[in-house]
Formats: C-alpha cells, sequence, structure tokens
C-alpha cells in the first residue's frame, strides 16, 4: 500500500504547505481589460442563438420534448396476456426487491387452471418509488415493465397510489414510449432473429402448398 | 505481508495496542485495536512520529456487537499521506461505560465525526467540547443506530429542547457597530442544501458562526441495515447526487471486494468513462454555483449544457438522469447502448469549448477575483488536520488523489496528472476544479481510443448477478438462481472492507460490514464533504457575509451526502 512520493508530487518527508500563494492579478487585470474578452465570448453566444435559431440548446418543454432513450425508467406497466389479463402471477418478487417498498401486491387464485395466482390488487405508491427498475430486474414474467412518461401530477397523495387499471392502461400507447424493460443479450437477440425468420419460412410454406408439390414433382 | 509495526509501540503497555492478524482479521487495511486509556497517546504518536506520520483522520464511527463482552466499538480510519498507508482503530467500549478521549486535540476532524458517533451511539467522547447531537433533533430519544433502536419508533419533537446557539468573540475596541447574530438558511436561497448557518455578525464581518445540520437526514445506514446488499445502491446514489454514478461505483467496489469477485473488463472500463463524466459533472455544479453565487449567471448556462448532455449519455445507459443506479455489484445493471462511444466522442467535441468560454469569461476577471481571490483561504496543513481530501485539499497545496496514490479500476493505464494550486482560496478551489475537467477529459479520450473491451457487462457469476432475462426465462438453474438471489439477497462471507474511490469532493469511502447473512450488518459512508463543512466556522470568521456565500459553492457541500 505504499506509494511513490513523487507521484503525490510531494518531496520525500515533507510537511503540507504552512503558507498561501494567492494569485497575484496582472497590471492588465487591476484594468479590467481581460473582461473585453469575455465580452466577446457572451456577444459570440447572443448572434449565434440568434442566427442559428434551430441549433438552439434550450427547448419549449411541454410542446417540445427531449428524446428519452428506450431504456428511461418512468412510469410503470403492466404488461397483459393476449386475452385482456395481467401477465402478473403475484409472486411478489418485485414487492421483495423493491428499495422503497413502494409496491402492494394482494394476491388471487387465478380462474385459469394453467396459472396459480393473479393479482387481485397491485399498487404503485408513485411517490414513494424510486424509479430504479428493480421491480423489472426482479420479474421473472415480463409482466411489469417501465414506459418513458415521466410526468406524474396528482392533486392528493392518495391518487399517488396508482392500481392496476392505471398500470394496465399505459401499455396501449405506441411502442416508442416504452422505457426500461428485460434485457436481452445480442447473441439471444440473433438467435430471437432466426427463430422468427424460421417461423416465417413455415408460415410461408404453409401459405403456398402448391410450390412443395411442384418441387416434389 | 503486514506492515511493519512501529518501534514507539513498545512504549506502550502490553496489551493496550493489538495489531489484528491471522484468522478472522480485516484483509482490506491494516487493524490494531487499541484500549481507551491510550488511545489518545496513540494517536498523538501516530500524528506525530516520522514513522508513522498519520496526518490525516479519515473518519470515526461507531458499531454496535450486542452479543459481544464489549459491546460498542469506536472505529478510526487513519491515512498517512507522505506514506500513502491506511490505519485502523477499533476501540472496544463496554455497554456501562461507553467513554473514550476525544481526539480533538490531534485531529480537528474529530469534532464532527465524535458527535455523529455519539448521536448515533451514544459513545461518549471525554474532553469534547461541543459533544451534542448533530444529526437527529435535540428531542430525539435513543441512540439510533444501536441494533436494538426500533426503526419504527416515533418521537414527538418539540421546541422547548431546541438548541439555541449562544455565539461568543471577544469584544474589539474600535467597533462601530452593534453585534448582530443573523441566520443564514436552513430555507435560504444561497445554501445550496439545508443547513442552517448561524453567525455572529460585527457590521457586516463575521466574528463567530455555528452551523447546524441535519435536517436532510435520511437515515441511508440505518436503512442498508435491512435491506440486501444489492437494495444499497439506489441509496448511495442519493449521497452526493451531483455524482451519482461515482457513489454507485463506490459501494460496489466495496461490496466487490468482500465478495472477492473481480468485475469484467467492459464494466470496469466504462465504470472508469462514467465516473469521470461525472466527476466533470459535479465540478460544473460546483463551479457554476460559486459563480451564480458571486453574480455570474451566464457560466451556469454554458456549464449546464454540457451537464445535460452527459445526463444523456447516463440516460441513454441505465434510463435515469440524475439518480442513476447504473452499476450492480459486480458490473453493470445494463450493456452499454451500441452508440456510447460516439455519444461519448461527441461529449469530448461539446465541452471543451463551453469550458475554455467561461475560462475567457472569470479566470483574468477582475469582478471575480475581488470577490475570490484570498477569501476563505486554508493552508495544506490546517486543510489536511481538517480532514479535507479532494479539489479543496489540492486547492491547498496537497495533492492527494486516490486515483493516483492507490489506483483503481483503470486510473494506472492512463496518462493524466494531479493538478495542485496553493491559494486555498474560492479563486483556486474553482480554478482547481476546471483543471481537473480538462484531466478528466483526458482520461476518457484515452480510454475512448482503446476501444470497447470486449465481454459481459456484468459478472457470470450467478450467485452475484441476476442471469440474463432469456437464461432465466428458459433454465431450471438461472430460475432458481433468479429467485434466491431477490428473495435472500446477494449472500456476502462474513468480514468487514473498506472501499473507496476519489468522490468528486473527495474520499468517499464505503465501510461495508458483513455477518454472513443476505444483508448488511453495518454500511458506513464516509462524506468527503462531511469534515470540510465542519472548518466552515474557521474558514469564514473575518470575511463577510457575501463572502459566506462565495465560500459555500466552491467547498462543494452536498446536504445529500453530508447527512447521509
Amino acid at each position: 500500500m505504499t506509494v511513490d512520493p513523487k507521484a503525490l508530487r510531494l518531496p520525500g518527508v515533507q510537511v503540507h504547505p504552512t503558507t498561501l500563494e494567492p494569485r497575484r492579478m496582472t497590471l492588465a487585470e487591476r484594468l479590467y481589460l481581460p473582461l473585453l474578452a469575455g465580452m466577446m465570448v457572451t456577444i459570440r453566444h447572443f448572434f449565434l442563438n440568434i442566427f442559428r435559431f434551430k441549433k438552439k440548446v434550450t427547448i419549449e418543454y411541454p410542446e417540445e420534448r427531449r428524446a428519452y432513450s428506450h431504456r428511461y425508467r418512468g412510469h410503470h406497466i403492466l404488461t397483459t396476456r393476449p386475452d385482456g389479463s395481467p401477465r402478473c402471477v403475484a409472486c411478489f418478487l418485485c414487492a421483495t426487491n423493491c428499495p422503497a417498498d413502494c409496491i402492494h401486491i394482494e394476491a388471487g387464485e387465478s380462474p385459469d387452471v394453467n396459472i396459480e395466482k393473479y393479482p387481485v390488487v397491485y399498487e404503485i405508491d408513485m411517490l414513494r418509488c424510486v424509479f430504479c427498475g428493480y421491480c423489472v430486474d426482479a420479474c421473472p414474467e415480463e409482466a411489469i415493465i417501465m414506459s418513458n412518461n415521466h410526468d406524474m401530477a396528482f392533486y392528493s397523495r392518495e391518487q399517488s397510489i396508482v392500481g392496476k387499471a392505471d398500470l394496465m392502461k399505459p401499455f396501449t400507447i405506441s411502442p416508442d414510449r416504452l422505457g426500461y424493460r428485460p434485457y436481452y443479450p445480442e447473441e439471444d437477440a440473433r438467435h430471437a432473429e432466426m427463430r422468427r425468420q424460421a417461423f416465417d419460412l413455415v408460415a410461408a410454406a404453409r401459405a403456398k402448398p402448391p410450390a412443395r408439390d411442384a418441387a416434389a414433382s | 505481508m503486514p506492515p511493519e509495526l512501529p518501534s514507539f509501540l513498545a512504549r506502550f503497555p502490553a496489551g493496550s495496542v493489538v495489531p489484528q492478524t491471522g484468522a478472522g482479521a480485516p484483509v482490506d487495511q491494516e487493524t490494531w485495536v487499541v484500549r481507551r486509556e491510550v488511545l489518545l497517546d496513540l494517536c498523538r504518536e501516530l500524528h506525530a512520529s516520522r514513522e508513522t506520520r498519520f496526518d490525516l483522520l479519515l473518519e470515526i464511527f461507531g458499531m454496535d456487537y450486542p452479543e459481544r463482552e464489549q459491546r460498542f466499538e469506536a472505529v478510526y480510519h487513519l491515512y498517512s499521506i507522505p506514506n500513502g498507508r491506511r490505519l485502523r482503530l477499533k476501540v472496544p467500549l463496554a455497554a456501562s461505560d461507553p467513554t473514550l478521549p476525544s481526539v480533538i486535540p490531534v485531529w480537528k476532524a474529530a469534532d464532527w465525526f465524535e458527535r455523529e458517533a455519539f448521536d448515533m451511539f451514544g459513545l461518549v467522547f471525554d474532553g469534547h467540547p461541543n459533544l451534542r447531537r448533530i444529526l437527529t433533533h435535540e428531542a430525539f430519544q435513543g441512540h439510533a443506530l444501536r441494533k436494538d433502536y426500533d426503526a419504527a419508533k416515533r418521537w414527538i419533537l418539540t421546541e422547548d429542547k431546541i438548541w439555541q446557539p449562544r455565539l461568543e468573540a471577544p469584544e474589539r475596541g474600535d467597533s462601530m457597530f452593534e453585534r448582530m447574530t443573523i441566520n443564514l438558511g436552513p430555507s435560504h436561497p444561497a445554501t445550496h442544501g439545508t443547513f442552517r448557518i448561524v453567525a455572529l455578525v460585527d457590521g457586516e464581518e463575521i466574528v463567530a458562526s455555528e452551523i447546524e445540520i441535519g435536517y436532510l437526514h435520511r437515515c441511508m445506514e440505518k436503512m442498508s441495515e435491512t435491506h440486501t446488499w444489492q437494495q444499497v445502491i439506489p441509496y448511495t446514489d442519493r449521497l452526493n447526487y451531483c455524482s451519482s454514478f461515482i457513489n454507485n461505483v463506490g459501494y460496489c467496489r466495496s461490496v466487490e471486494q468482500l465478495l472477492g469477485i473481480e468485475v469484467p473488463p467492459r464494466a470496469v472500463w466504462a465504470r472508469t468513462i462514467l465516473s469521470e463524466f461525472s466527476r466533470i459533472m459535479d465540478h460544473v455544479v460546483a463551479n457554476g454555483s460559486t459563480l451564480v453565487d458571486c453574480g455570474a449567471l451566464t457560466n451556469f448556462w454554458y456549464f449546464y449544457q454540457c451537464r445535460e448532455e452527459i445526463y444523456g449519455l447516463l440516460e441513454s445507459l441505465c434510463g435515469a438522469r440524475l439518480t442513476v443506479s447504473a452499476c450492480r455489484i459486480g458490473g453493470l445493471l445494463a450493456d452499454l447502448p451500441p452508440d456510447f462511444v460516439e455519444r461519448s466522442r461527441r461529449l469530448l467535441e461539446t465541452i471543451p469549448p463551453l469550458i475554455s468560454d467561461v475560462e475567457t469569461l472569470i479566470d483574468k476577471n477582475r469582478i471575480f477575483l475581488d470577490r475570490a481571490v484570498g477569501v476563505a483561504a486554508i493552508n495544506g496543513e490546517e486543510a489536511v488536520n481538517w480532514g479535507y481530501t479532494g479539489p479543496c485539499l489540492r486547492a491547498s497545496g496537497v495533492g492527494l488523489d486516490a486515483r493516483k496514490a492507490h489506483p483503481y479500476d483503470l486510473y494506472d493505464t492512463v496518462e493524466w496528472e494531479v493538478p495542485v494550486l496553493r491559494g486555498g482560496d474560492v479563486y483556486d478551489r474553482y480554478r482547481l476544479r476546471m483543471l481537473e475537467i480538462r484531466q478528466s477529459l483526458s482520461i476518457i479520450r484515452q480510454l475512448l481510443d482503446r476501444g470497447v473491451p470486449e465481454g459481459p457487462f456484468v459478472i457470470d457469476d450467478p450467485h452475484v448477478a441476476l442471469p440474463p432475462k432469456d437464461a432465466c426465462y428458459n433454465q431450471m438453474e438461472s430460475m432458481i438462481y433468479h429467485f434466491k438471489l431477490i428473495m435472500d439477497g446477494i449472500q456476502v462471507p462474513p468480514g468487514e472492507n473498506y472501499g473507496f474511490v476519489e468522490g468528486a469532493n473527495g474520499e468517499l469511502g464505503f465501510y461495508c460490514v458483513s455477518d454472513g447473512s443476505g444483508k448488511p450488518y453495518r454500511v458506513r459512508v464516509r462524506p468527503p464533504c462531511f469534515p470540510i463543512f465542519s472548518s466552515f466556522p474557521t474558514l469564514i470568521r473575518g470575511h463577510g457575509v457575501s463572502d459566506v456565500v462565495a465560500t459555500l459553492g466552491g467547498l462543494n457541500v452536498i446536504a445529500g451526502e453530508l447527512e447521509r
């Protein structure tokens, strides 16, 4: 754990400086001359902002929004099965993994025999939530994902507790508003692509049975 | 190979200073178990002796082991800048009499740390001039970090017990003003964060002042004890929230050392780059707010433009801008986005012109120089004694930087230097941060030129990192690991470790103790701005009220980290 004193720029066994060497002003600085260079900077920015209006750095927020990545951790979404029921199986992993303890689930027996449980109540307290994405990491069913919607406003604390119905609604929004979702390694994305292509081939073959006959003959 | 013990130890009675060795001893740094009777003498020797020269007191904190005979433990982390050596002193204390001598005569930094240990554990420091609660309210009862303290307990905090500052300063014959006590804060536009500065002013000059903190105490250390190791990461975001990525790295490194795992090169590479970007962000905020407080608003916008762009980069990796939670124990939360290098390179082109613009506006500007040069100056010797680390220490002429002194991640593979200035005042703190931004940019550039290392972004160990989602859906083992990791947490072997990184405002340390269960036994944060802010009354004595405001930004006191 010893260090070369030179790396610390300290000479050998040294004493720390007990004196101060404050900066001294030059004559030009005393005469406020460098302020002219500073003025040039602000003037340059002023005119650039006027004439390159399209390149301006500010945005007019509610109308105009920043483009967020597809990993943005915003309002949660409970995904659904094709029949519209939630994919959630009430396993409580998200509630366990939540560092803010903001997820409240009450499980019930599912009417579907293939599925054991479903959430009767699924609530997220948006004021407690820290939007860390741990629930998404924990979910083994891809039942909870996040959207890139970050403006949530409430009139009361009660409203901030968002229930199942509201969490399932955002899934109807367009796919480009989806946020933080489970991550797939690139390789598996390729496999998924190959699988999809294989399905496409099967579908294509089914669509055109005469072509196979032609090949057989 | 344990380092040699200093010769002066022979003078102490046998058994009063016992270096911990062998099985069960901490492996991260030298640890001595010290009897409290000899503590003050030992500290004097450690500080003064040429052999050891432990000139920097990093922190003091308490530990509570209810099952032990001597229940409490006061832990001291010392650092020797000339020797680059670390030492941990442990002072066991009985529950019936948790008293030990104060080490303020040796290190002034001990002042607030001892108050914190008193507040949280009820350790009584003999000889402390002002031993009262620091993070909790005066009417608070009990000591919150003791293991038997019920965290769900609520107290009614009345005002009759509230601390009333009594500021005294010798009268001066020539003053023509009446003395007046004024409050800056807790809620004041010029205090960045909620803390209260009570100042006794003589006209415009501050003759004495006291600070009250604790308005933003969030029990982070107590909460960590009831959550799994992985769940602590979002808490660390909220320490120094200007550079939350560095906090993530610091915490994860400490736990990784405890686990004895190695992070894949891809994650290390990304951590180094993003730490440097976060450092730039933090410096930009510190300088920007210093300048705004001095009336220079324009720079703030130039600075915030580059901050905004860096936020965008972080968001593309992890999905959040401020509280990133981007690290996981063993790596990162997700792979780097495909355009990561391209975006980073674009940032390297965007940032320097903005920094140069600010330099042109400010560096030689007499209006700022008059406000900043010689204001709140502290020399190197004093700064070390007060426990300074980071840019504030380097601006006082001591070139201590954990990235250089104890290189971690990739800092020893790139070429860069530690800028050091000798003024120790508001101006040099500003200037030093500007120089460090340039160094950070150079580090990033070198790393980007090296190219992204191939490989996984998180360790391939199902006992530490969650398996990939598709494996979790398709393989039974991965599914079991996934459940076990979330339900039980990472099983960290029993032990203790002090992991540190060079945070944006000094050495950020995480002292993690594990008892082998899935939850931390204790996570102790060494907040860099805590000792720095404790010296504030000395810094501003004799300066005007307006200088208080100018100083505060440059110290980069972040309430989230100060009070945890």
